[in-house]
């Protein structure tokens, strides 16, 4: 299945969704990057620099690892985890950034922006841009700026400017309509790496390009490690990068069955999730440059969004991913944030690996279906990141005492330093 | 051919330079609006962009990003605006353009988005976030409703994209005068004037320059090279700053 072969449909267009909805001003900048775009997808020798770049820089490729004691301890299918968190700067975000920095090398543009949920995004593009010596700004939702510090922390010593955005939710869509705001500006110099593979053409197809890396490496370990395909492959679904990376792996593998986790939240009902597909709450609408499911009101106003992971606490998805979702290629499941801190825990209990919170609801969704499935079947779960950079919101989610302490100590410590 | 173009055409042939002016549904209220535009009409303005709020205002800057939220947060609706725009019409003699996003316009459904918009007696429909590549069924359904697809151009367009653009174009053709969002300061100089002698080239619709437009001199400016100019964030910022007084002396400063 060739999703990216637009000869007998519109470029840009996956089913009715994708498309370019951008203001005219920069027509003339996507032009031009649909086109070097194209001549590096069809250069053999782009992937190739990519690849080695990704062997060097990040330790690609990452691992498969078996989750034995998980496995023998729900008693069912046997688990696979891909290690995206292996990666430097812990996630698969480097894979899309790293691409798209080598594509900026060859448009000759010097400066960088990009928008962040997690900060993961943020964080791999801050250094991308160190690494190649571009200038960067990192726009950020003032929201998540206050529930992903550590991360600003990385971004700002790599030489970032990172801003916090005050407009509308002050979330990840928010950074996006900023980033928007500066490309119509500076778009002569500037490039907008963006994070995930949503937005106007060919952003999503861009990104799941470089993405693809995770499923073709991950295929080939599961037949050489594990005996044989999965039977069922999970993976989180905010934007969808991490997912599409992983799923066109197996796409034409048709017994290999596709299954996207959603931020389920607090349940189903408007405003208290971030569930496009697997609950009802959204529909079709055109905005940040494309038309895909997006979670808004009669009016095409945009809908309030909760999730304990920010990094899927977005409105809209992956047009691709809408388009195999109508065909039945891919199956969309929402999980809760109890689910995810359960599950959560139990990797860490059972397997010593910290799933980040966005990769955990994959987890938790894998850990319900695994338990029903036969000890002769297997499931992969891509684990786009690690958890580490969520220790305040998992803290706070686990009620540890203990770090409160340490905390509630370390503030007493500035404040004494502050007013000695 | 539109009856915009005529009437902007006829107005033309009287005035140095025609005035489209902005206003944000229901911002800060739409008593507020009603205030603004009894103002635009004593100053004879021909043109009033009436904004729909989104949530996702991307082209708008920051002064009506802000407008957009607080109108939306203050629960203004899409059925609101409409009923506005019908008192509006009604009562001001300007023509009144439909400005917002098109997800506003998507959601509604096209044709009963337009239909609603005839009905309310707009003259035409701005959407800057829809390429004309995406808009070619929507403009069809708007010119036989007498409503003016508004094109914008950019200083970024080729040539041969100014003729595409063109083509598609009715009422007026909104030349976006410099880069960046709404608000934004812009010299008018030889580069500007270059730009807009680009346009003319490309299309024989009246020319409205946009964004940043403050002062007299830009209106002189635009006098010269072009033949609307928009007024979109100074009126906005002078509202908010002192209200009729405010807003008053600043039109009478700019249009001396």
């Amino acid at each position: 299945m060739n999703l990216f072969d637009f000869t007998d449909g519109r470029e840009g267009y996956y089913g009715e969704y994708g498309g370019t909805f951008l203001p005219e001003i920069l027509h003339t900048t996507i032009e031009e990057l649909k086109l070097e775009f194209r001549k590096a997808k069809e250069d053999p020798a782009f992937w190739q620099e990519f690849l080695q770049l990704m062997q060097s820089y990040s330790g690609r490729p990452t691992p498969v690892s078996y989750l034995e004691n998980l496995s023998k301890k729900l008693g069912g299918a046997q688990i696979y985890v891909k290690r995206e968190d292996l990666n430097h700067t812990g996630s698969h975000k480097i894979n899309n950034v790293m691409g798209q920095g080598l594509l900026v090398k060859r448009m000759g543009k010097t400066r960088i922006i990009a928008e962040t949920g997690a900060g993961q995004h943020g964080y791999a593009t801050a250094t991308m841009g160190a690494r190649f010596g571009f200038d960067t700004k990192i726009y950020m939702g003032a929201h998540d700026v206050a529930r992903q510090r550590p991360n600003v922390f990385w971004m700002e010593n790599m030489g970032a400017e990172v801003v916090a955005v005050t407009d509308g939710q002050q979330t990840l869509k928010d950074a996006i309509n900023e980033c928007l705001r500066d490309w119509v500006t500076n778009m002569d110099n500037t490039h907008y790496v963006l994070g995930t593979a949503c937005g106007p053409h060919p952003f999503p197809e861009m990104v799941s390009w470089f993405q693809s890396i995770i499923g073709k490496e991950a295929r080939q370990q599961m037949l050489d490690n594990a005996g044989g395909l999965p039977d069922r492959i999970f993976a989180c679904v905010g934007g969808g990068s991490n997912a599409m990376g992983l799923f066109q792996g197996f796409l034409d593998d048709e017994a290999v069955e596709l299954v996207g986790c959603e931020a389920g939240g607090l349940g189903e009902g408007k405003g208290n999730h971030a569930s496009r597909l697997a609950y009802k709450d959204a529909s079709v609408g055109v905005a940040q440059g494309m038309k895909t499911y997006f979670l808004q009101n009669d009016d095409g106003n945009m809908l309030e969004t909760h999730s304990v992971a920010a990094g899927l606490d977005y409105i809209g998805v992956n047009p691709v991913l809408v388009h195999l979702w109508e065909k039945e290629r891919v199956r969309f499941e929402a999980v809760t944030d109890d689910e995810v801190t359960e599950a959560l825990k139990m990797a860490m209990l059972t397997e010593g690996i910290i799933p980040a919170l966005e990769s955990a609801h994959g987890f938790a969704q894998a850990i319900k279906e695994a338990a029903t499935m036969k000890p002769s079947e297997r499931v992969l779960i891509n684990m786009s990141g690690r958890g580490d950079k969520d220790i305040f919101t998992i803290a706070d989610a686990l009620g540890d005492e203990h770090w409160k302490r340490f905390i509630a100590q370390k503030a007493d410590e500035y404040k004494a330093e502050k007013e000695g | 051919m539109s009856s915009l173009k005529t009437y902007l055409t006829e107005r033309r042939q009287d005035k140095d330079c025609l005035i489209m002016t902005h206003v944000v549904c229901g911002y800060p209220s739409f008593e507020d609006n009603w205030k603004e535009l009894e103002i635009m009409q004593q100053f004879d303005v021909d043109m009033v962009e009436l904004q729909f709020p989104f949530s996702e205002p991307s082209a708008d800057g920051p002064l009506f990003v802000k407008a957009n939220q607080a109108a939306i947060d203050s629960g203004v609706t899409v059925a609101d605006c409409f009923e506005f725009m019908q008192k509006v019409t009604a009562h001001f003699s300007f023509k009144v353009i439909m400005m917002g996003y098109y997800n506003t316009v998507f959601k509604t459904g096209q044709e009963i988005f337009l239909q609603k918009l005839a009905d309310a007696g707009a003259a035409g429909f701005i959407l800057p976030d829809l390429p004309v590549d995406e808009a070619q069924e929507l403009y069809q359904i708007g010119t036989q409703l007498d409503l003016a697809p508004i094109v914008l151009m950019t200083p970024t367009n080729t040539d041969e994209r100014l003729a595409k653009l063109a083509e598609s174009a009715d009422g007026f053709i909104y030349t976006v005068a410099r880069r960046g969002v709404t608000g934004s300061q812009t010299e008018m100089d030889n580069e500007v004037a270059t730009f807009v002698g680009r346009c003319r080239q490309a299309t024989d619709l009246p020319l409205a320059v946009g964004f940043g437009v403050s002062e007299k001199k830009d209106i002189d400016f635009i006098a010269k090279h072009a033949d609307i100019a928009v007024i979109g964030t100074a009126a906005l910022r002078a509202w908010e700053e002192g209200k009729e007084a405010a807003l008053n002396a600043f039109f009478k400063k700019l249009l001396a």
